[in-house]
């Protein structure tokens, strides 16, 4: 295999409250044969200020991601959410600015983490999953942002004899919302409860999707309304 | 844009109870959850039917070009209908604000010695709240669509585009009726249509104005269309002497090739069917020789805030036909209803429109566009591909309040610490000092200042995977 070069993007919300999502991608791709550089400069793609109406708060932060993120290699980040952001909100972000091209040429790089693994065909060497069953999220922005629906379920199928049970829903957003999740937690406690009752009652060990936030909103929301349920990333399943 | 000019505000003015209030008052009523659950899962049925059996997804495509460029288009496909309108014997009134189209049919009214209006179902006249502007003038005013009729009856504003008292199940609309009417009603569905039947048959035959909305105008002849499922609007446009429609300056197509691909888009999208009961096609009043159709046809054209929005990184909300289906595809509308939104228009649509119509400043509307994840059902439902997720997004970033002043404070002080490596290194082990403080075997049970919002409804694991 030709020795490959990615940039992995932490994702501020690993950076605070998951590390070890950041640390289960790096741990995949460097198991595909990825050399996996973390750039040190970066803090978070923006999206929190951007999608709460604050492009110009946004900017500065987005601004620092594309500097720490410079160069030509892809991008890789483990969040469907925070790819969407750059690979659909940079180009508006800095549009008309002397950071568009740049801003542009960022977006083209990026991708999600389980896309890249699809797209290179990576073996990431996962574990084996006999006897054990998970069912998927699919999260607001992988799908309808990145138009992305079967990227996940093509790489959870590395782990070998792991039952994938649907979810009744599956496409229904799970209310976390960044900003609207705290402006409005009643109407999001709602969604989050509804997604957390579905995926339980597939029986599936684990729920599993490609975005940190909804599976934090989601567990959270079930473990306050004493809904059985463990969720974790799709990288921390595939690093075992 | 400014709201300064005297048009009426769309949002009902005496809602200052936040939206936030509204939205949890709604979640607590479980008649009005299983009423929007029954419709959203039929209605998503039909769409999948349509998608799956009538090429809906083509015929997306081409709407969503048919009505990019009746917008680019809409000085001249207005001049032209208003041509042909006068040309086929109507009268136009362009009319800049709600103020002027509520006054220009008080005075139509008043002239023609008027007492009784009948309407059918129209968001251009919720939006201008003409029923109250009658009311005031002292006319009497029945909505004959049954929807409408209902929410008339029961003081509320539609709260779904299509089908306006969808938050209503049929024992709550029997009450209505029964307090109307005084008279005892049997609780059967039928029972209850054949009631509304009854008592709005009086009032087509003995109506003098006829109001209706108007789905779309087609430049080319002149010609409105209504498109309606229960028979309604044929009565309403074709019975009283006088027929007054009353359209958004925006509702309009070039001709009839444009025209015959958005009858059927409309019904698919906003109903999950591929025809709608009726499609009424009105050129003008009565003509010589014709034996119905009313003596005198009127059109108003309502700019109320519109043409402001052309050429602005909003202007594609333009292009909406108001076909419902972005509300019934909404996780928020669907949770709350549309009485929570305050606004005629309600759901992603309305969270767009309502604030960029009444011009940023209205502290009630500003909210709307708050009430979204951006999860984007919206954009996948939208018939003709407005882009509602990123709409929301920039409207959110036009609210001019106090709120979002405060807010803004907020992330400015985020902005400066996430910029620089300093700032957001000590953010990072302050979140994780914090949560190692706080947690209790993995979970922190209530979390102090800005965060108190998220455990108010959830835990938050303090250790990940969270067990």
């Amino acid at each position: 295999m030709i020795a490959m070069r990615a940039l992995l993007m932490r994702t501020c919300l690993a950076d605070m409250v998951a590390p070890s999502v950041a640390r289960a991608a790096r741990t995949v791709l460097e198991r595909g044969g990825v050399e996996v550089v973390v750039p040190r400069r970066q803090t978070c793609c923006g999206q929190p200020g951007w999608s709460a109406g604050h492009p110009d708060q946004a900017r500065p932060v987005a601004r620092r991601a594309l500097r720490a993120f410079a160069g030509d290699d892809p991008v890789v980040v483990p969040s469907g959410s925070c790819a969407a952001m750059v690979r659909h909100g940079y180009p508006e972000l800095f549009a008309g600015r002397p950071e568009e091209g740049e801003a542009r040429r960022m977006a083209e790089r990026t991708v999600e983490l389980s896309q890249f693994i699809v797209r290179e065909g990576l073996d990431v060497g996962a574990p084996d999953g006999e006897g054990r069953s998970v069912t998927y999220h699919d999260s607001c922005h992988m799908l309808r942002i990145l138009g992305e629906r079967r990227s996940a379920r093509a790489a959870l199928e590395q782990v070998e004899g792991l039952e994938l049970r649907e979810l009744d829903g599956t496409e229904v957003c799970c209310g976390f919302g960044g900003t609207f999740s705290v402006n409005f937690p009643e109407v999001s406690g709602r969604l989050g409860q509804e997604k957390a009752r579905n995926a339980a009652a597939t029986g599936a060990d684990e729920l599993i999707a490609c975005d940190l936030s909804c599976l934090m909103h989601i567990a959270g929301r079930a473990r306050r309304t004493g809904v059985p349920l463990r969720v974790r990333h799709l990288a921390e399943v595939l690093a075992g | 844009m400014s709201a300064a000019d005297g048009r009426r505000p769309v949002v009902y003015p005496e809602i200052d109870e936040p939206l936030r209030e509204r939205t949890r008052e709604a979640l607590a009523d479980p008649a009005l959850a299983g009423n929007l659950r029954a419709a959203s899962a039929s209605w998503a049925a039909g769409r999948e039917r349509m998608v799956r059996e009538k090429g809906f997804a083509d015929m997306r495509t081409r709407a969503r070009e048919i009505r990019r460029g009746n917008i680019r288009d809409l000085p001249a496909l207005l001049d032209r209908l208003e041509r042909q309108v006068t040309e086929a014997g109507g009268v136009v009134a362009r009319v800049g604000d709600a103020g002027a189209a509520c006054r220009y049919i008080t005075d139509l009214a008043a002239a023609r010695g008027a007492s009784l209006v009948a309407k059918s179902k129209s968001m251009a006249t919720e939006e201008i709240k003409l029923n109250e502007a009658l009311e005031e003038a002292g006319l009497r005013v029945v909505e004959t669509d049954l929807g409408e009729w209902i929410i008339q009856l029961a003081g509320q504003h539609p709260s779904h585009i299509v089908a306006p008292a969808v938050h209503l199940n049929k024992d709550q609309v029997r009450e209505l009726f029964m307090a109307e009417s005084g008279d005892e009603l049997p609780t059967g569905r039928e029972a209850l249509v054949a009631h509304a039947r009854r008592r709005l048959r009086e009032v087509f035959a003995a109506a003098d104005i006829g109001v209706s909305g108007v789905n779309f105008g087609v430049a080319e002849t002149g010609t409105v269309c209504v498109v309606e499922n229960e028979g309604n609007g044929r009565l309403v446009t074709a019975l009283p002497r006088i027929h007054v429609a009353v359209m958004g300056m925006e509702r309009v197509v070039a001709d009839w090739d444009e025209a015959a691909h958005i009858l059927q888009v409309l019904p698919m999208a906003a109903i999950g069917d591929d025809a709608a009961g009726y499609v009424n096609l009105i050129t003008g009043p009565r003509r010589e020789g014709e034996s119905d159709g009313p003596e005198e046809f009127h059109l108003v054209i309502l700019d109320g805030g519109r043409s402001a929005l052309r050429g602005t990184d909003v202007e594609e909300v333009l292009d909406c036909i108001r076909c419902g289906a972005c509300l019934y595809s909404c996780p928020m509308w669907r949770s709350v209803g549309g009485q929570a939104y305050g606004s005629p228009y309600s759901g992603p649509i309305g969270a767009v429109l309502t604030p960029l119509l009444e011009g940023m400043e209205g502290e009630r509307s500003s909210e709307m566009p708050f009430l979204s994840s951006i999860c984007g059902a919206c954009h996948e439902a939208c018939p003709v591909g407005i882009p509602l997720h990123d709409l929301l997004v920039r409207v959110r970033g036009k609210a001019h309040t106090p709120a979002h002043r405060r807010d803004r404070m907020r992330f400015r002080l985020w902005s400066r610490a996430w910029s620089t490596g300093l700032g957001y290194g000590a953010t990072r082990l302050g979140a994780r000092l914090g949560l190692r403080a706080l947690g209790r075997r993995g979970w922190v049970r209530r979390l102090p200042g800005p965060g108190a919002p998220w455990t108010d409804q959830r835990d938050l694991p303090s250790r990940w995977p969270p067990r």
